[in-house]
């Protein structure tokens, strides 16, 4: 899954290298906007409906923060 | 505050819009994002067109306009109206205010009582409160309540957050006394959140100078200045997702009600994201819920809930009674919903104006 999500953000944002960031959030590799859109791509993609209380920054700062939430999503333990 | 009305009724709801459209494809390119990044919010948000007034056009022009129309086709006499009550963030001036302006324009008695209250996204909510109180003692007489705010004035052309959703334009909405139905009401207010929708400059804290109209990239690849409007979508969009599901839920329990017991659920409309995310959340029926207003007028604050009414139910106001859900959040913050039926109106239209 982590390479999906890679792919999704390399589709979103193609100018940035999500791979050299620790906080996609803190880099300002992702904006509110960006997130929202990224958020409208996990859905479609994995067919989940991402609770609007889980979108938060920290649930976006990370490859693995965002596996964790789709997850969630999907109903798996985390 | 939580309370109930009785024995009050809307008669008649009127909609203004300028008639400049303004298209966010067009507006892309004014943004300092790469096209293709911005042009993928358009499904999301809801972002497609909006109205915009012209840089002359105020308020109380909207009103007048539409007051006008109103008085001309008789839906309601001079002689009738008990008070003129416009709620707005958009005042002509500090002083005098805009229902004396509309006043003395549409020549309606000195007997009306004329007032303004500045609030935002709850506007209509906080209007019919206080013209259901007005009601209270002026027995046959009626309250002309206006939402109207012109915010594309006050929003940077090159911020994406804020501007491709702002819409301008004004409603009129005549309140009665009539009808046995009770009507519940309840609102709440957190001040010490209220700077995530925040016009800095342009008042007494702190008057607009050359410097404040100075436009700066937020760092965020947004520019705008103090002088303008500028929203914390974060802290808002988390704001609705906390509050106003459990405020519904609340208020269901309260009044005994259930979603099903509604014909419709109208609601502010801050974006097409925001609306579904909270439906999803309180598990409303979407089918009864539009959110399209942003993406066929934009967002206009107070006048949002009267706007998509007309916009989406006109028939359904008109041709019989409803048992509707009104919510509204926003600026202040504050946040709120009444149980209320509307219907059988006498009149119910949306025009386009010069403006």
């Amino acid at each position: 899954m982590k390479e999906a999500i890679l792919e999704m953000l390399d589709e979103l944002r193609p100018e940035f290298d999500f791979t050299d960031s620790d906080d996609f959030v803190m880099d300002g590799l992702l904006d509110s906007f960006d997130i929202i859109s990224l958020i409208s791509m996990i859905e479609e993609n994995y067919d989940v409906k991402i609770d609007g209380l889980d979108i938060v920054p920290e649930n976006f700062s990370s490859v693995e923060a965002i596996e964790a939430l789709i997850g969630k999503s999907k109903g798996e333990a985390t | 505050m939580i309370t109930t009305f009785k024995g009050k009724k809307i008669s008649a709801m009127l909609g203004i819009l300028p008639e400049t459209i303004g298209y966010f494809d067009d507006e892309a390119e004014n943004y300092s994002f790469p096209v293709k990044q911005t042009m993928r919010l358009k499904k999301v948000m809801g972002y497609n067109q909006h109205r915009l007034a012209k840089d002359t056009t105020t308020v109380s022009d909207l009103a007048v306009y539409g007051l006008k129309h109103m008085l001309e086709q008789h839906w309601i006499e001079k002689e009738e109206i008990g008070a003129v009550v416009t709620v707005t963030l958009c005042p002509d001036h500090f002083v005098p205010h805009i229902s004396n302006i509309v006043q003395a324009k549409c020549d309606i008695g000195m007997d009306a009582l004329c007032f303004d209250i500045a609030q935002g996204c709850c506007g209509f909510l906080v209007g019919l409160m206080q013209s259901f109180m007005l009601l209270e003692h002026m027995k046959d007489k009626k309250v002309v309540l206006i939402n109207g705010d012109v915010l594309s004035h006050k929003v940077s052309r090159k911020d994406r957050n804020d501007f491709p959703l702002i819409g301008d334009g004004c409603s009129i909405t005549v309140i009665e006394n009539g009808g046995d139905d009770e009507i519940y009401y309840e609102m709440h207010t957190d001040g010490k959140r209220g700077e995530a929708l925040m016009i800095p400059a342009g008042a007494f804290r702190k008057p607009s100078t050359p410097e404040t109209a100075v436009m700066t990239d937020q760092g965020d690849g947004n520019f705008r200045s103090l002088d303008h409007m500028h929203m914390d979508g974060s802290g808002v969009f988390n704001f609705v997702q906390l509050e106003v599901p459990p405020l519904l839920e609340g208020a269901l329990k309260r009044t005994g009600k259930t979603t099903d017991d509604f014909d419709w659920f109208l609601f502010h409309q801050p974006n097409r994201f925001m609306l579904q995310k909270l439906a999803e959340k309180a598990g409303l029926p979407i089918e009864k819920l539009p959110m399209n207003l942003v993406e066929n007028y934009g967002n206009m604050s107070g006048a949002c809930i009267p706007m998509t009414s007309i916009m989406n139910c006109k028939e359904d106001l008109i041709s019989k009674n409803n048992k509707c859900c009104l919510c509204a959040f926003g600026s202040g913050l504050a946040w709120g919903v009444m149980f209320m039926n509307i219907g059988k109106l006498d009149h119910c239209e949306m025009i386009v104006s010069d403006l």
